[in-house]
């Protein structure tokens, strides 16, 4: 289509919509934003006549490659250890997905000028599609893989796992709560325009670097229907700057949006490209200067502090805390080093590093050695079963950790806990904001401003109270993560299949006794806790109790 | 052209691809061969790839999710709550879409409409297909189909976007999606249609729809329909009203027994190639609607309770639609060629609605016999 006849198509179509006299739509989600001021904004509106095709144009390249990878034996190159996160990574992120096509209507509710619904519809259907694609994506290399535990369970492990929880924040965020807190700003404002660079394009190169050219096939594809995305939160945020009433709810849900975007992107995916690739070539970038390019320069400062003409608040102090925990405090070692302690119940397997690998490390992030080599030295030690139990119940001074309520990651940068009696319970919180994140920001009431629209934080949120003091075989056989010989476990920490012998089985972890850190420190008394939580604090890094006095 | 430089090697710098042998069957151990999901019972023997692609990725407490929702609305309930709907199942989970739509599906059958529609639009131009509308014709298609196309864009995005938020299953949402996407693209379709009416230099006033839409007589028992059904709470509800009642009633006798019927004989064969795609899109929409219904009306604890539930919300919306078709009855004498009686019309959408509630085991309504 022409220019011309391209602009009289979109003129065209916004004659469709119209003011309703005898009855208006549903509101079926709440929000505490007001639009009454809200200027005419146009974002990129999208005529399904060229969209279908388009879309089915791009399809057909995503699976012409995934014949093309099928013929030319991709699995014959890709590496095991990067194909093993991808159990955890594809099994959570089809749900945030079609969560943000369940979004839509929540933001068509809450947004009353008609312009904007139009790109929302349509990025509705996206968002089937990039949910779609993806569980495709998965059953491909369940078919193809040499290891299909895992990706065969993924769904259910993704619902009953810790880390699928963990994961599934980025996706009931887009759909509960204040509609525009969950569909605009945590899901457009920030997942979208932020976060999904991580996600669908620096996860898709390091696949590549790792034998696997379908997940940047499929991710680039998905990556390409973003702008529009971006585009519909951005007019909506406009929108929503210029009712000055809105100004204080924005500044909230821009510092809980970015904070556990930040706590769960950067835990998940800097794993994954840390820890998860082969490629140890000096000039490749860490995730931290990933992470410094996408989301420091590009997001931070190009998208966001040019906002602040508009009167948006940035939270900068949350920006340099959170870059300052990736390349200062570690955040991303202490959560691989966290997964790969809890591989039990895991429903993949985690690779052993190398000697190659702690040279990559130390010259990326120096220092590193001293805080986590000799763990991981001692998770290789200890990765066949028979004379050991799994690393979690040996003495490789390492506490477990308590769990973070709010991002339920656990509380890794130990001086950093906070404490806190909340709804009658003792709760530990990774950080300051993660605190505020419960105690003020989800309430009926902020700053003194009635928030009748506010969601919850609900849920069994610490996911070890579910199973305390069963045993551990108990806990991995409910949880189903058991291969079709019914003993043989599909969590494994390495990943030599050549030898039954080294696969470890229920037998193996029988008799261990698993434990909640939230239901103990609970049946402390005041003085008990206090110690405990002072000798928590003092721990670290990689996990080291804190040195007796 | 110069000679081609090697770079150095120290400014080239790419992984080197390893022989892994990580391809299914290269060992045996344990669950080697587990290659398909195994979290839920397909339909048939083997699942289908919609199902492989749709199923539990909407988590459920009653099946996987043992922490529950983790977030909640203002009054603590998170996730897709069952109770969104008065109609209940013991299962949810046991609906499937007859379509088996999902990503593949969508865009390749969307594609294809409308590429017949533009391929169709393109040969009309070129035959210079307008030019030989009676001027009364060109009237009806001005006002009335330009009416319609706003019924289907504020259903298609205030109905159908809408509820796919709110059923307890993944199947369910993404079929409601669907449905949205078609009403949404043939409302533009139509919408470009009128464009090009205007510029076929047939004197098509491209703007006069939308007073038809707003204040012509016959028309406004159709959007007070439409407005309505965008206003109901309870997304079985909004399905069942829509895609039922008011789609066989109001949208059938439109699309099928009015437009259809009578395109030809006032010398147009563009018209019914357009709506004939909506129509496609509505058996396909209503393909689900029912299955979906008849699940829960046979459900064997709610089966009653549920049919029960239908004939009330029968009794509501009946007569908003009956008086929206009724009211409707003015157009069928617009066109110069007058082919089929209102009443002929009428019978035949009554007969479309009668089969729908058979099929349902919903008892009919005496308005309907009337
Ligand atoms: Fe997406
Ligand atoms: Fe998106
Ligand atoms: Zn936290």
């Amino acid at each position: 289509m022409s220019r011309q006849s391209l602009s009289k198509a979109h003129k065209k179509i916004t004659e469709l919509s119209w003011e309703p006299t005898f009855a208006t739509p549903a509101t079926r989600f709440g929000t505490d934003y007001t639009f009454e001021k809200a200027p005419k904004k146009d974002p990129l509106k999208q005529i399904l006549r060229s969209y279908f095709p388009m879309e089915e144009e791009k399809d057909n390249r995503v699976f012409g490659a995934m014949d093309g990878a099928i013929r030319g034996n991709m699995f014959r190159q890709v590496q095991q250890r990067w194909m093993e996160w991808q159990k955890l990574f594809l099994s959570i992120i089809p749900f945030p997905e079609i969560s943000a096509a369940r979004a839509m209507p929540m933001a068509i509710d809450a947004v009353p000028n008609p312009e904007i619904h139009n790109g929302l519809a349509v990025q509705m259907i996206d968002e089937v599609r990039h949910s779609t694609i993806q569980m495709n994506l998965k059953r491909l290399y369940m078919n193809h893989y040499i290891d299909p535990a895992g990706f065969d369970m993924s769904e259910k492990a993704f619902a009953n796992n810790y880390a699928g929880t963990i994961g599934r924040q980025f996706g009931e965020g887009f759909i509960t709560g204040d509609a525009i807190t969950a569909a605009n700003i945590y899901l457009t404002v920030v997942a979208e325009t932020a976060f999904t660079n991580t996600l669908f394009v620096a996860m898709p190169s390091e696949a590549a670097a790792n034998g696997d050219y379908l997940l940047p096939t499929v991710f680039h594809s998905v990556q390409s229907d973003e702008s529009r995305h971006i585009s519909n939160g951005y007019s909506i945020l406009l929108m929503a700057l210029a009712d000055e009433s809105n100004r204080q709810l924005l500044e909230r849900d821009l510092r809980y949006a970015w904070w556990n975007n930040h706590c769960v992107v950067d835990a998940a995916i800097g794993t994954f490209i840390e820890y998860g690739t082969k490629d140890r070539r000096k000039d490749r970038d860490s995730y931290a200067e990933m992470w410094r390019r996408w989301i420091y320069d590009d997001y931070y400062r190009s998208y966001l502090i040019p906002l602040e003409k508009y009167g948006l608040k940035i939270p900068h102090d949350l920006v340099e805390e959170a870059w300052n925990r990736i390349v200062n405090k570690g955040y991303v070692h202490e959560v691989a080093q966290f997964f790969a302690t809890g591989w039990p119940v895991n429903y993949w397997r985690i690779d052993p590093m190398t000697d190659q690998d702690f040279e990559w490390f130390e010259s990326k992030y120096p220092g590193w050695y001293n805080k986590y080599g000799v763990w991981w030295e001692n998770y290789n030690r200890l990765r066949y079963p028979g004379r050991n139990k799994p690393i979690a119940f040996e003495d490789v001074d390492y506490q477990y950790p308590h769990r973070c309520w709010t991002c339920m990651v656990p509380c890794l940068i130990r001086p950093d806990m906070v404490t806190e009696k909340v709804d009658g319970q003792w709760r530990t919180y990774c950080s300051e904001t993660c605190a505020w994140t419960d105690i003020k920001a989800f309430r009926p009431e902020y700053e003194g401003r009635p928030t009748p629209n506010m969601g919850r934080l609900t849920g069994h949120r610490e996911w070890e109270t579910l199973h305390h003091n069963q045993d551990l075989a108990d806990v991995i056989s409910s949880l189903g993560y058991v291969r079709d010989d019914g003993k043989t476990l599909v969590p494994q920490p390495h990943l030599d299949l050549d030898d039954p012998k080294k696969l470890w089985t229920l037998d193996d972890v029988r008799g261990i006794t698993f434990q909640s850190p939230n239901v103990l420190l609970n049946e402390m008394s005041d003085a008990e806790r206090e110690a405990a939580v002072a000798a928590y604090k003092a721990g670290g890094p990689g996990g080291r109790p804190a040195a007796v006095a | 052209m110069a000679a081609p430089v090697k770079k150095p090697d120290a400014v080239r710098s790419f992984p080197k691809p390893e022989f892994t042998d990580a391809e299914a069957g290269a060992l045996d151990f344990p669950s080697a061969n587990s290659r398909s999901y195994n979290y839920f019972q397909p339909a048939k023997m083997r699942a289908t790839t919609y199902e492989d692609v749709t199923f539990d990725v909407q988590p459920d407490p009653a099946r996987h999710l043992t922490q529950g929702w983790i977030y909640g609305f203002a009054d603590g309930e998170g996730g897709y709550p069952q109770d969104w709907t008065a109609l209940k199942s013991s299962d949810w989970h046991r609906f499937r879409d007859p379509n088996q739509e999902w990503e593949q599906t969508i865009y390749r059958n969307n594609a294809n409409v409308v590429r017949q529609i533009q391929q169709n639009l393109a040969n009309a131009k070129l035959a210079k297909a307008y030019q030989n509308w009676a001027p009364g014709w060109v009237r009806f298609v001005e006002r009335n189909l330009g009416a319609w196309m706003h019924a289907e864009n504020g259903i298609g995005l205030h109905v159908f976007v809408a509820c796919q938020r709110s059923a307890p299953t993944n199947m369910i949402n993404n079929a409601i999606a669907v449905n949205s996407a078609h009403k949404m693209r043939f409302a533009q379709d139509l919408a470009l249609y009128n464009l090009d009416l205007s510029e076929a230099d047939i004197g098509f006033d491209g703007s006069v729809h939308r007073s038809v839409w707003h204040e012509d007589p016959a028309w406004q028992g159709v959007r007070e329909n439409a407005e309505r059904l965008t206003a109901i709470g309870d997304w079985a509800e909004a399905l069942f009203a829509t895609n039922v009642v008011y789609e066989t009633l109001v949208g059938g006798l439109f699309r099928s027994h009015l437009v259809m019927q009578i395109s030809a004989r006032n010398g147009d064969y563009v018209t019914p190639s357009l709506v004939g795609t909506g129509e496609n899109d509505f058996s396909r929409d209503l393909a689900y609607t029912r299955s979906l219904l008849s699940l829960l009306v046979r459900d064997s604890e709610h089966g009653a309770a549920n049919v029960e539930l239908l004939q009330t919300w029968l009794s509501e919306w009946l007569p908003v639609s009956l008086h929206a078709a009724q009211e409707l009855q003015p157009i069928w004498s617009h066109p110069a060629e007058r082919v089929v009686p209102f009443a002929d019309s009428f019978a035949a959408a009554k007969d479309d609605l009668r089969s729908v509630l058979a099929d349902l085991g919903v008892p009919e309504p005496k308005e309907l016999s009337a």
